[in-house]
């Protein structure tokens, strides 16, 4: 049976009780413990700086040549907190409600109440650091809102907010750096886990500018090495983005939460051809003042500025009168795929929705114009104005689109259409953020903790930073406390020379192939498989042909890869090549997990399951729970279950209507 | 906006590791799409050259949405290109025509080595945010974010200041290799903020201190790197700098 080891009581005080009674490691057995933290993003860079603070030996590595190049820095909207600094009604249980309704309850609350309750330490500890948030003419802070929520609490520096988290965090580990708590690794890749007597011990890394590989050893290793949205080649993932870490842990004996929660963002912009190596995400928060829609007519040619107001559909407004614009992610990117696929979309592919900011640009022009006092002002005034509002506001994200497609989206309405993501699932871990391997915890989208099938939007930047500043230090206390005796281990020993052994076999086996596919096009490959069969819609025969694709295209890896160069250089290829074997895998079991679970939740979304509106129906009585597999050998998983109860809570049919 | 389609000739920096002297290389590239990002255009490149069996060009990259700051290419002697307010990863190709010939080289500066090809070591510049590029808050120790109210204007050129992606074009834009922009961003971002105006002497001494141990240049106020720069961070932080680096070496005990 698997523990998530929730404590007991009542919800609002299980953290509470938690923190008050855990085992606590004293300063001076502090300086001797080391831990490994792998990757640096939100979740890394903040656990790295607290661990530093407390006193622990830290190590922390990640791939990009900065700490703060982490993809984290790409988060554009904001991050929530149950501050109700806007007094419209928020509170930790309204936050805790939303992320669990948003999950489409498929997560755990204990989790979640914890996240909802650190949630303002989060803005504290951030405008502490230095983190420049947006503020109101009093000095102090904003609120936007974002979807999934009827409240405003989402805190934001324009449309760069995880660029300005990230570079808190950042800030804080360098500090910690300086002080000679914290070790860091830049290019360096972990390529496998060390496990002595069952419980994690260290870390096979290899150093990208040389190829070198090193071992490293910690008492206990923290992976925070962000999602998997890659496996489907094209995502809003940075490029090196990557499962290798979680997954080759996997394989040592961490079972994988949920891996078929995948989810597709709305508001992206769409494909422009086959050279397209990423997706760009244009920032939920734009659904604020935004307006989604297509032609009325099927297949309709006409520029949008030459279709007249009532022969637009403005589908989310009219299916979802109550949050319109501002649905859940999930249900807005169905509604897309709905209208694109019944021949309503727009653009020379027809795989795009408008997303029109005419009204928003009126509408704050006038606004403008009121403030200042302005009696008979033209039409072209007001645009002018309410263009200048719309810029302080989005700025950078329009500065974004016009680069990429070349079209003023201040003039011309934005086409956008779905694109991966985010990863709900990952490495399954239990309240105190360990996985099912003793001493071997996962932080931020790499676990699967928080969100359920669904995220809402705002909440990763909130996870990230709440596992590592908040969480982790407490927990992590916790185990080492019993691990004060323990001496470091010396990386002569033999279960790091087998793990080193097992990765230059790997390395050396990839690059004796020669053979005529190079990584890009198997990646590509991969990822288009996925996408037509385990993305937006799901159904248990197209599973099935994934399924075997997959298997298929992993022989073809292993048998015809070309790599070029060697092994002891730079060589991109190389690290590329590893991390597309691991999603070839991790495909498969995504595939699994996606025909196993037979009913649609949240982003999750089996077309056998659906109501007859199309909207995603779950099945309560035999999928509340979390599927975490177990590695057993190649293409073969066992599956355990953790049955989610909802004490508070009381899951019904989400309606946003 | 209209399509097409153009071949066009590239002129590498092609360096081995470190130890290397490098050298320009031609290839020809066909059939680039005028949709393309500028490194979608390499990814071509090194698919060709992989199935040639050839050395792919190696380039720092990564989000390929000019936030992360990886990306770093001198293109017709400007970092980042042609395109103002932009980083490589941004630039697309509707911004060539049929039959152009590109130049393009690694950041240049002796604080910048190159590891390979266009790839550079930038870790002095952590190494400057380490000497002091911070507020010295220990997790946990927060007052309620409202506590201290911040001007709007303040906060607004704080953060205008703290966009700076780190990515080192004006390092490599400055004919003196000086590191003075990016240094005066930080400086700017945390000096504006009442929680920065503890450690605001020993910051602006520390940073400039490692500055020039890292070997960057001085500044001669030129103005290339505010020119250069993607996230345009103004040079009146420069400005700013050099009133905190005065104050500080005047009030300092």
């Amino acid at each position: 049976m698997l523990d998530a080891k929730i404590p007991s009581g009542p919800l609002e005080q299980k953290w509470g009780n938690y923190k008050g009674h855990c085992k606590l490691v004293n300063p001076a057995n502090k300086r001797k413990i080391e831990v490994i933290i792998v990757g640096t993003g939100l979740a890394g860079a903040s656990a790295a700086a607290s661990l530093g603070e407390l006193g622990y030996k830290v190590k922390a590595f990640c791939f990009q040549d900065s700490p703060r190049r982490a993809h984290s820095i790409a988060a554009q909207g904001g991050i929530n907190a149950a501050k109700n600094y806007q007094n419209d009604g928020d509170s930790i249980y309204r936050l805790f409600y939303d992320t669990i309704k948003g999950g489409d309850y498929r997560a755990r609350e204990g989790n979640v109440h914890r996240l909802a309750e650190v949630s303002a330490n989060i803005i504290d500890q951030c405008v502490a650091q230095g983190v420049p948030f947006a503020r109101e003419y009093g000095g102090l802070l904003s609120n936007r809102s974002f979807g999934g929520t009827q409240v405003q609490r989402t805190f934001y520096a324009a449309g760069q907010t995880g660029q300005q988290l990230l570079i808190g965090a950042y800030q804080a580990l360098e500090r910690q750096v300086a002080l000679g708590n914290v070790k860091m690794y830049t290019r360096h890749e972990m390529l496998e886990i060390v496990k002595i007597d069952g419980k994690a011990r260290g870390i096979i890394c290899r150093n990208l500018i040389n190829g070198e590989l090193e071992r490293h050893f910690g008492h206990a290793v923290l992976l925070c090495s962000g999602g998997y949205g890659n496996v489907f080649y094209l995502s809003t993932n940075a490029m090196g983005c990557n499962t290798t870490a979680i997954w080759k842990s996997h394989k040592a004996g961490a079972y994988f939460g949920n891996p078929c929660f995948t989810q597709i963002h709305p508001t992206c912009i769409p494909v422009s051809g086959d050279h397209q190596s990423k997706l760009t995400l244009m920032s939920e928060s734009l659904r604020n003042d935004g307006r989604i829609w297509v032609p009325k007519k099927q297949g309709d040619n006409r520029k949008p500025g030459d279709i007249p107001e009532d022969e637009r559909d403005y589908y989310l407004e009219r299916r979802y009168p109550a949050f319109g614009n501002l649905v859940p992610r999930d249900v807005a990117s169905r509604a897309a795929k709905e209208r694109c696929d019944a021949g309503y979309g727009v653009g020379s592919s027809k795989q795009a929705v408008y997303l029109d900011y005419a009204v928003a640009i009126e509408r704050y022009g006038k606004i403008e114009a009121g403030k200042q006092g302005k009696e008979n002002v033209s039409a072209e005034e007001i645009i002018a104005m309410g263009k200048d509002v719309v810029k302080e506001k989005y700025g950078n994200l329009f500065d974004m689109y016009e680069k990429i497609t070349g079209e003023n989206p201040y003039e011309v309405p934005m086409r956008i259409y779905p694109a991966v993501h985010y990863t709900m699932g990952g490495l399954w871990v239990d309240y105190e953020l360990m996985t099912t391997i003793p001493g071997l915890y996962c932080l931020g989208e790499a676990n699967f903790s928080d969100h359920g099938a669904n995220r809402l939007g705002a909440s990763a930047l909130m996870q990230g930073l709440a596992d590592g500043y908040f969480v982790v230090p407490y927990t992590i206390g916790n185990y080492l406390a019993d691990d004060i005796r323990t001496a470091s281990i010396p990386t002569s020993h033999p279960a790091f020379e087998a793990a080193e052994n097992a990765v230059k076999e790997r390395i050396n086996t990839m690059m004796s192939i020669k053979g005529s596919q190079t990584v890009e096009s198997l990646h590509k490959r991969l990822g288009k498989i996925m996408w037509d069969k385990c993305g937006m819609a799901r159904n248990a025969e197209g599973l099935k042909k994934a399924i075997a694709e997959i298997q298929q295209l992993k022989k073809e890896f292993w048998s015809d890869l070309k790599i070029p160069g060697g092994i002891n250089e730079m060589n991109p290829e190389l690290d590329k090549a590893g991390r597309v074997a691991d999603f070839i895998e991790l495909g498969e079991l995504m595939c699994l997990d996606a025909l196993n679970r037979e009913e649609s939740c949240g982003g999750h979304f089996r077309e056998e399951h659906q109501t007859e509106e199309g909207e995603a129906l779950r099945h309560d009585d035999k999928f509340m729970y979390v599927a975490a597999w177990e590695y057993k050998a190649d293409h073969e998983w066992q599956l355990h279950k953790e049955v989610l109860e909802y004490e508070e809570v009381k899951p019904s049919q989400r309606s946003y209507k | 906006m209209e399509h097409y389609n153009m071949n066009l000739t590239l002129k590498v920096w092609r360096q081995s590791s470190k130890q290397d002297s490098g050298r320009f290389e031609t290839y020809p590239v066909k059939n680039i799409s005028s949709e393309m990002s500028f490194l979608e255009m390499f990814d071509v490149l090194n698919e060709e050259l992989i199935r040639d069996g050839k050395d792919p060009i190696a380039f720092d990259h990564d989000c390929r949405e000019g936030i992360c700051g990886m990306c770093s290419m001198v293109i017709d002697g400007k970092p980042h290109g042609p395109w103002k307010a932009n980083t490589v990863c941004q630039l697309h190709m509707r911004a060539y025509n049929d039959g152009d010939t590109i130049v393009i080289e690694p950041w240049r500066a002796n604080a910048f080595p190159v590891l390979k090809d266009l790839v550079v070591d930038r870790s002095s510049f952590d190494r400057i945010i380490q000497a002091g590029g911070y507020i010295s808050v220990n997790t946990g120790n927060a007052v309620d974010a409202n506590a201290l109210p911040i001007e709007k204007d303040k906060a607004d050129a704080s953060f205008a200041a703290a966009a700076c992606i780190g990515c080192g074009a004006c390092v490599a834009a400055c004919k003196n290799s000086s590191a003075m922009l990016f240094l005066s961003a930080k400086v700017s971002h945390l000096a504006l903020l009442p929680q920065g105006s503890p450690e605001r002497k020993t910051r602006v001494m520390n940073m400039v201190a490692q500055m020039d141990k890292e070997g960057f240049g001085g500044c001669t106020n030129t103005g290339a790197c505010e020119a250069t720069c993607p996230k345009e961070i103004s040079l009146s932080n420069i400005a700013r700098l050099n009133q905190e680096y005065l104050l500080a070496s005047l009030t300092s005990e």
